[in-house]
């Protein structure tokens, strides 16, 4: 039996690597995976603590978080096909229309 | 072979941990899309091994049908649907940002790192019945589960089934052909 700390730092990693990828990448499919990737690490960490502390309100916290993650990429993708259509990128530096 | 008995448990984190990470370093430096895409359905998978080894069996299985099967068919439509071919190509692979973004990742890692150990230190070991437990009995992970949010997270449920139906009323509006926002100019009147 392992304890909770290995869970955590492996979620700390891979909300680390999200977080760069939200930052440092351009396209913003990679982008919206990256930010899956930090939901990922947000889920690893409740479900981590949950059985740490013997409460189920980690796993439903990680019920809802999934939704959203979800409801994210269904709005996410809806944004690159209307950027698409008028810019022809995925590049999010092009992503400039209220800038004047 | 006595070893790998003894330490299965251990083992299998470690083995699974590396797989997951190899994963997420792959959709951060995977340059097209489509590749991007299976390493990040492999960090999902490694993510559902690693609920069941935290006793959150119903969660693992919610995790493949939503997240591998899902979310990740909805990426790979939006990778069909958007033709790279007659695309401008990407002059630059990273953004103008990435220095500052670096060092915000590691000023981010240090406090949770120490959030992390102040935490750890707080609070006790837990079990695997909880995990599984409705009053007194033990039936299973997906009835506690089921019990506890039809109970005491009701009112949340119900909000977040609010949260999916604006996120499907605001998809199919961005997704709309004749919007407004799809004028040849390319740009949005006021």
């Amino acid at each position: 039996m392992i304890s909770a700390e290995p869970y955590v730092a492996l979620s700390l990693v891979l909300l680390c690597l999200g977080l760069v990828g939200v930052m440092v990448r351009r396209n913003f499919i990679t982008v919206l995976m990256s930010l899956e990737l930090m939901f990922n690490a947000v889920n690893l960490n409740l479900i981590a603590f949950s059985f740490r502390l013997g409460d189920l309100a980690g796993q439903i916290l990680a019920i809802f978080v999934i939704t959203v993650a979800a409801a994210e990429a269904a709005i996410g993708l809806g944004l690159i096909i209307a950027l698409v259509r008028l810019r022809d990128t995925v590049s999010l530096d092009e992503a400039d229309l209220m800038r004047s | 072979m006595d070893f790998l008995i003894a330490n299965f448990e251990a083992v299998l984190f470690y083995t699974v941990a590396l797989a997951a990470v190899a994963g997420g370093i792959g959709v951060v430096t995977l340059k097209h899309p489509v590749h991007a895409a299976l390493a990040l359905l492999e960090t999902f998978v490694m993510v559902a091994v690693l609920f069941v080894l935290r006793h959150a069996e119903f969660l693992a299985a919610v995790q493949v049908l939503v997240y591998a099967g899902g979310i990740m068919v909805l990426y790979l439509f939006a990778i069909m649907l958007v033709r790279f071919k007659g695309m401008r190509p990407d002059e630059v692979f990273l953004s103008g940002i990435a220095p500052l973004a670096i060092l915000g990742g590691v000023l981010l890692g240090s406090f949770v790192a120490i959030g992390i150990l102040l935490g750890t230190m707080a609070t006790g070991e837990g079990g695997a019945a909880a995990m599984r437990a409705v009053g007194d009995e033990l039936p299973g992970n997906t009835e506690a589960v089921g019990w506890v949010l039809y109970t005491t997270y009701l009112v949340p449920f119900e909000v977040v089934s609010v949260v999916l139906l604006v996120a499907m009323i605001g998809a199919i509006i961005f997704g709309r052909r004749d919007a407004e926002l799809s004028k040849p100019g390319g740009e949005v009147k006021p």
